[in-house]
């Protein structure tokens, strides 16, 4: 059961007033991409055991989404942030880079 | 190998069963085998056993980071169905569902196949179309079934309240061929066989790296050194794309927590399994008396093998709602399993982008019930480096194209 | 036998007499009693049957861990099966029966089972029944789940209801023994938000029955100051009757609080079930007794050493007159001790240990008692009852050396702490050799949220099993540390125990046991899984702790193993001859003890089993019969049957009237979603396939939406309203989702787009009045112009409408004059009321769901759900129309490039009409010539919708069929699920009023 804190409305907030929206900071392939982007686009997923950036909706609250930085063998939350980024904010890395000094990184 | 009978029972029980061999035996690694198969759940065990049973490849290991049967196998609601509505996945499905007609015998190992029936409730107008579209699907895939009254569930299901107030059961799909197995059962009794076919079962050996060369596989790298193989079959389920990384390609696949639970044993009073999808629960009585029930999976990546309580709350709330004599029941235990779901919900059978590394995943929810099925197909497709018809579809650039084998569309539940 | 003592019994008041029944016999008990002391005190040692064997089963334990007293408690809408009698208390008129057996608990034919023991080895049904085939489904698993299964299958609705509470504490303390409550203490006093529970009704655990001194005064006077000081303080919150069955990710933990157990039918709910999320957790759950392995141990009247001084001291019950102690530890002194000072004989204590010269047996030597060093027990004798044992060296074989009659055993093996809640979330263990146990590992504990540690253990469940008091202050200490709290100055009071000498495991008695013995010594009571189960499980190879679990079924009983396990791991770990840290355990699982089912689902029962949306004319609705059908939340009017009418004829009666007067739809529960601001438009057209930016003001277009994979998710009419405002209608099912969809691309994606968007689903109440006399019923309103020149098709006007404040829409969902009439919710019940009453002269009536469906049909328009199933595009519904080829991007257009979607090859929609007039089934398919290469009958289309038109008198249908529009004539064969088929002709999809005309005048 899940507590992540809503980066807007600064909620902690229950599992339960969120809605799940998978991988974040997947770049949109649309008309005009190659047939491996789009797929790559759609479908292909880091889903790794260990950090995690991932969508969150908080559906049952002020509605804004918003990502987490979150492990998937521990649940750990390392940072939420706002949606509007095309990657991670430096804070959350380091603090990642902090807890789980093995991480590759981001990319 | 002892055969299993009651006689042999017999004779044991004179010397306090101090005579009985290993079921399987735990031998170190050889330099290569013809085969491996990474994975020793059910999946990857049949795979192994059709490899030698219908192509005599003998030379096979099977390699397992755990113990045999000890992930997913072990852990589902054991429902055996093949009501499918796809073409694909009802054939698949369907010849599992056959092959675990016979699976007791063919195994000599009673993997204890209940054909009870499976019922799935059609509460809403919308679910009963569903169903009857699945209804004539199924009558011309050779698949049995039939949607059936009200009136009739209650026969068949006593226990079931079928006028709830809110959603009230308005027929069913009925598969009277359906119904449950012993899930550790089918993993041992396939592990038994395979050994008996002289291969390896190398447990507590982790696959840490895929070598290859020139586009094709040479071998794996273990935490018991270096095994060569001539082919690779990839069969491990939640953790595919962690060995597919190791292989260099990524899978459509995430890896979610599916949870169940049993209550307390109590005397028979269910002989169907029913599954329930406007309200999201499924529920089966094993052979010990607990009921066995299910749910919908949880919506983030997690591979902790623990859920979310509200799941857990809401599958209760709608079995009672269908079952109001659960109510004081007891929760006994409650556990997680995970699950590797792909784009569109059904598995992958398929080549990769190295030629002769198989892969076979994201069964997600319906893993179980496919095992044999999935074994034999799989077995084929490594056999003869091209799929057979049961494979052809659940290649993974369906993805590319678009050609989706999605299970949802008919009010389906994919568990 | 087994009976009350005169005296003493420090948790029962013998004042308040009960009368219980037990199998139909009444028995007498007092109150604070459990169940089990009360049977015990009416000499009732034989309890019930075990699972397989149908054995013989007395009452072992004292609490939790109990296996074999499990009861059916109550009986009917109060049936409740399974209840263990050790942790249930008496209350007057209990009634409780033994389960498991046939005709009787005390002559049951299950027995047989037990005689052919010897056929029936762990794992036996793997190896047999295989032949014939359906021999297992018809002869063999039936009779095994007739004698398997335990208690009764409840068949009435429960009677009793339940509570879910939420609760939040930055520290939640699960026990309420000495070490829990020191905790709770050291916290409270440091300020800290605290809950303790404790899931028994009585604070202070095992130390009181010990006669444990703390700070000087007895531990009882101790744990009553406690208690009183902790609930003199806000910051406190207590709770007794409540157990953590559950420790969740991030401070969640499930508490199951029996609120009424013990008080049935007094109204108040059954159980409360507490959601807590807390900041910290203290496992302080302490430690439970290990029964020993030797032969016959499973014999009414062996039990925990514990439960003996625990009956003796709290109940004043003394479950046998000459009771033998056997021990690997000086703890069991202690009952020895007990039993002698109440009066009882111990002919015997028997110590596996070669030395027994700690404090306690010097005690008990002192008192005279017969202490025998080094020996084992060969062998109970007994049957339902214990008469007495074979005493043997324990280095031996099990040759007996002398038969001491009694007719109980206490035996303790040990303590292994309560780890439970530690390594729910994956709290790590370590073996603690001296003590012969797992404890929990605080360098590996559970972590929350942020990474820090979720669980602190503290003391017995840590393993300190003599420290516990100093432990419990420093683990508090530590927990409050990381909370940001201080608790600096604590101290742990003064705890005066004796000196215990070391342990020495004993996992099987006497240690050389033949096989024989091995095959009488129970590991499992309740599943009748003995040492020599294991060692066949090893010897098969089945070596991995959850194989030997599984194949044995050891620690799968109700109890979940809390007396087998750890014994059972280390006879494992001896057949494997490895080291039992090397064996490792099983996984620790939710619920501690199981917990109702009732209460884990709550309050959602019946007609709130889920949210209830109702639209302002629902209740309406209900008064003038509508037959109801549920869309997600919603219940929608399917049709209003008058009497005498069956569904179907109301549908043809609502649809006639429509199309040949006026018809009145409560089409409140459509979508309706606002989006406004300087890019809405640019918005509207990255998100329908059409284009909405050019709408012009005050008209409405028909637009699809599809997502990224390209298929068809949602259908709807988009009215401009002004400059920068559209309103979005969307399906009745799909508004929330297509809200959010809308808000994913606008916050993920487009984040510099400047657009509102606003669900006002709810805020309007929508009508739609529909038929050839609509703008008679709107003009006999009146207050606003409703000609075709001033709201002409595919327009849209404000208004007013009998005085309500109205916009009114010409859109038509069934080919007739229509106008779809939104209100204010608050107005939605009084404008349908005078629609209602306005309409009467025209023959207005209500219509249902099923009326729009068939009238939609008979026009050929698609409904979402039907046409759609999440693998159709708009192309394959011949919607080409309402897809832009100019615009370079929208949502699911890549995705309709891809080879599969743009195939030449795809079924697409017709209509069709069967040659005989019939209606087409539902969910049929068209077949197509032979099969393919799994043998399957190939098809080449199906129907999507089928309905019988009563407007033409005979079936109608839409489908999908390959190539279809091109087909046009053709006959083709529907699938029947008789087996036979039915032929089509494949025609328009449009079977009524072709050109449009009577929509549009």
């Amino acid at each position: 059961m899940l507590i992540l804190e809503c980066p807007y409305c600064g909620v902690k907030a229950e599992e339960t007033e969120l809605s799940p929206g998978g991988e974040a900071h997947l770049k949109r392939f649309g008309p005009g991409s190659s047939d491996a982007d789009f797929e790559a686009y759609m479908f292909a997923r880091k889903n790794p055991k260990g950090v995690h950036f991932e969508r969150w909706r908080h559906a049952y609250g002020c509605g804004k989404w918003f990502l987490a930085a979150r492990c998937t063998a521990t649940l750990e939350v390392f940072g939420t942030y706002p949606a509007q980024t095309s990657e991670p904010p430096a804070e959350i890395i380091a603090n990642i880079m902090a807890k789980r000094p093995a991480w590759k990184g981001f990319k | 190998m002892k055969r299993y009978s009651v006689f042999a029972i017999a004779r044991e029980a004179l010397n306090f069963h101090q005579g009985w061999e290993r079921a399987w035996k735990s031998p170190a690694p050889k330099a290569s085998y013809d085969a491996i198969i990474v994975g020793a759940g059910g999946h990857g065990l049949a795979t192994a056993h059709y490899l030698g049973k219908n192509h005599g490849i003998r030379n096979v290991a099977i390699i397992e980071k755990g113990w045999l049967g000890g992930g997913n196998t072990g852990r589902n609601t054991t429902i055996i169905r093949s009501n499918y509505l796809q073409d694909s996945s009802a054939a698949i499905y369907e010849k599992a569902r056959s092959l675990y007609e016979t699976l007791s015998q063919d195994l000599n190992y009673n993997v204890m196949f209940s054909p009870r029936g499976v019922m799935m409730l059609a509460q809403t107008h919308h679910e009963v179309r569903g169903y009857l579209r699945t209804a004539h699907a199924n009558s011309l895939q050779g698949v049995q079934t039939e949607f059936i009254s009200p009136q009739r569930v209650k026969e068949l299901c006593p226990i079931m309240n079928i006028d709830g107030p809110r959603y009230p059961v308005l027929g069913a799909l009925w598969q009277p061929r359906g119904g449950t197995g012993r899930h550790d059962a089918v993993a041992w009794g396939y592990a038994r066989a395979c050994s008996d076919m002289g291969m390896d079962i190398i447990q507590q050996c982790e696959v840490t790296g895929v070598r290859s060369e020139n586009g094709k596989v040479t071998g794996v790298e273990t935490t018991k050194g270096f095994i060569g193989t001539k082919k690779l079959g990839i069969v491990v389920a939640g953790h595919s794309g962690q060995v597919a990384d190791m292989a260099g390609f990524r899978l459509p696949v995430e890896s979610m927590a599916l949870q169940a639970l049993v209550s307390e044993p109590i005397k028979p009073c269910m002989d169907v399994v029913v599954m329930a999808n406007t309200v999201h629960g499924y529920m089966s009585q094993s052979d010990k008396g607990e009921m066995v029930i299910g749910g919908g999976t949880d919506g983030f990546n997690n591979y902790t093998q623990r859920g979310s309580f509200q799941h857990v709350e809401e599958t209760l709330r709608a079995l009672i709602e269908t079952f109001p004599m659960l109510s004081r029941l007891k929760m006994l235990r409650q556990w997680g399993g995970i699950v590797d779901m792909t784009g569109d919900r059904s598995p992958i059978i398929s080549k990769t982008p190295l030629g002769n590394c198989f892969i076979n995943c994201g069964w997600g929810t319906g893993g179980f019930k496919a095992i044999p099925g999935s074994g034999w197909a799989m077995a084929d497709l490594m056999a003869k480096g091209e799929p057979g018809p049961l494979a052809a579809e659940f290649d993974m650039w369906r993805f590319r194209e678009g050609r989706f084998i999605d299970e949802s569309v008919a009010a389906g539940v994919a568990h | 036998m087994s009976t009350r003592l005169k005296s003493g019994g420090r948790l029962i008041d013998r004042s308040a007499s009960l009368e219980f029944t037990f199998n139909g016999k009444r028995l007498k008990g007092y109150a604070g009693d459990t169940l089990a002391a009360a049977l015990l005190a009416n000499d009732q040692m034989l309890v019930g049957r075990s699972f397989k064997y149908h054995r013989p089963r007395g009452i072992v334990a004292s609490g939790a861990e109990e296996p074999n007293a499990l009861v059916n408690l109550g009986s009917g809408a109060r049936l409740e099966p399974n209840q263990r009698a050790t942790t249930t208390e008496v209350f007057d008129g209990l009634q409780a029966t033994s389960q498991n057996h046939w005709p009787s608990l005390e002559h049951d034919v299950g027995v047989l089972n037990n005689y052919a023991a010897r056929f029936l080895p762990a794992g036996f049904y793997y190896k047999t029944f295989i032949h014939p085939r359906a021999a297992w489904k018809h002869v063999f698993e039936p009779i095994i789940r007739q004698s398997a299964g335990l208690g009764r299958a409840p068949k009435d609705r429960d009677a009793d209801r339940y509570e879910q509470a939420y609760g939040f504490a930055d520290l939640l303390v699960a026990g309420g023994g000495i070490a829990g409550l020191q905790a709770a203490l050291v916290a409270a006093r440091a300020g800290a938000r605290v809950w303790i529970v404790e899931q028994t009704a009585v604070w202070g655990g095992r130390a009181p029955v010990d006669g444990d001194v703390i700070d000087g005064m007895p531990a009882a006077t101790w744990v009553d100051a406690a208690v009183t000081e902790l609930a003199s303080l806000p910051n406190v919150t207590l709770r007794v009757r409540t157990m953590a069955a559950g420790v969740y990710d991030h401070g969640y933990v499930l508490l199951d609080e029996k609120v009424a157990d013990h008080t049935p039918g007094d109204g108040r709910p059954k159980h409360r079930l507490w959601r807590m999320r807390v900041g910290r957790i203290i496992n302080a759950t302490g430690a439970i007794e290990r029964p020993l392995s030797f032969a016959g141990n499973d014999i009414p009247g062996v039990m925990l050493a514990s439960a003996v001084r625990d009956y003796v001291v709290n109940w004043a019950v003394s479950p046998g007159d000459r009771t033998v102690v056997v021990t690997n530890n000086d703890d069991g002194y202690r009952t020895a001790i007990t039993l002698k000072e109440a009066g009882m004989d111990v002919p015997c204590v028997i110590d596996a240990r070669v030395r027994a010269d700690g404090a306690l047996p010097a005690r008990a030597r002192g008192l005279g008692i017969r202490v025998e060093t080094g020996r084992g027990i060969a062998k109970v004798k007994g049957g339902k009852r214990v008469e007495g044992i074979e005493m043997c060296l324990q280095a031996g074989e099990g040759a007996a050396s002398s038969f001491i009659a009694c007719d109980a055993v206490a035996m303790s093996g040990g303590w292994s702490p309560v780890v439970h809640l530690w390594s729910h979330c994956g709290g790590k263990l370590t073996w603690d050799d001296a003590h012969a146990f797992f404890r929990p590992d605080a360098t590996r504990p559970p972590i929350t949220h942020d990474g820090s540690a979720m669980v602190y253990a503290a003391g017995a469940a840590n393993g300190a099993l003599h420290e516990a008091l100093a432990d419990a202050t420093h683990r508090a200490k530590i927990a409050l540390q990381s909370l940001g709290m201080t608790a600096e100055t604590a101290t742990a009071p003064a705890h005066d125990l004796p000196e215990e000498s070391p342990m020495e495991a004993v996992w099987i008695m006497p240690q050389g046991a033949p096989i024989a013995l091995k095959a009488k010594m129970w590991l499992d009571y309740q599943n009748d899984v003995k040492v020599s189960d294991v060692q066949l499980a090893a010897r098969e190879g089945y070596e991995s702790v959850e194989h030997t679990k599984r194949y044995t079924t050891l620690g799968m009983a109700t109890d979940q193993g809390k007396l087998s396990n750890i014994n059972g791991l280390a006879v494992l770990a001896g057949s494997l001859n490895t080291e039992i840290p090397l064996v490792g355990t099983t996984t620790f699982r939710p619920p501690y003890t199981p917990v109702t089912l009732g209460a884990l689902a709550g309050e959602a029962r019946g007609e709130i089993f889920q949210p209830l949306r109702k639209t302002p004319m629902h209740d309406w609705h209900e008064k003038n019969g509508a037959y109801f059908e549920p869309v997600g939340y919603w219940r929608r009017p399917y049709c209003f049957p008058r009497a005498g009418e069956t569904h179907e004829q109301a549908v043809h009666r609502e649809v006639l009237n429509t199309r040949s007067n006026v018809g009145l739809l409560d089409a409140s529960t459509l979508g309706k979603i606002i989006v406004k601001g300087p890019d809405a438009g640019r918005f509207l057209d990255m998100l329908y396939t059409g284009v909405m930016s050019t709408l012009p003001i005050g008209k409405c277009r028909y637009g699809l939406m599809c997502n990224e994979q390209g298929f068809l998710s949602d259908d709807g009419v988009v009215a401009r309203i002004d400059e920068d405002t559209w309103l979005c209608h969307t399906t009745s099912g799909g508004a929330d989702r297509i809200h959010g969809w809308m808000e994913d691309w606008l916050q993920c994606e487009w984040w510099d787009w400047q657009v509102f968007t606003a669900n006002v689903t709810e805020q309007y109440a929508q009508v739609a009045v529909v038929g050839p006399k609509a703008r008679k019923v709107l003009e006999k309103l009146g207050g606003m112009d409703v000609s075709k020149e001033a709201v002409p098709f595919m327009g849209w006007a404000d208004g007013t409408l009998g005085g309500f404040p109205v916009r009114v829409y010409r859109i038509s969902f069934s080919g007739e004059l229509s106008y779809e009439i939104a209100v204010p919710a608050s107005h939605g019940a009084a404008f349908w009321a005078a629609c209602v009453a306005a309409g009467a002269e025209f023959g207005a009536m209500p219509y249902g769901t099923e009326g729009l469906h068939v009238m939609r049909a008979e026009k050929g328009f698609i409904m979402i759900g039907d046409e759609t199933d999440g693998t159709v595009i708009p192309q394959d519904l011949g919607l080409d129309w309402a897809i832009s080829k100019k615009k370079a991007d929208f949502l699911g257009k890549r995705g309709q490039e891809r080879s599969f979607l743009a195939s030449a090859d795809r079924w697409k929609l017709v209509g069709f009409e069967t040659l005989d007039g019939s209606v087409i089934a539902d969910g049929a398919y068209i077949i197509d010539a032979g099969v393919n290469a799994n043998n399957q009958r190939k098809v080449q289309g199906r129907v999507t919708s089928t309905y019988h038109s009563p407007t033409l008198g005979r079936g109608i249908a839409m489908g999908l069929l390959r190539h279809g529009p091109v087909r046009m004539g053709e006959v083709v064969e529907f699938t029947k699920l008789d087996g036979s088929t039915v032929k089509a002709k494949v025609v328009n999809a449009v079977f009524y009023d072709k050109d449009g005309e009577k929509q549009n005048v």
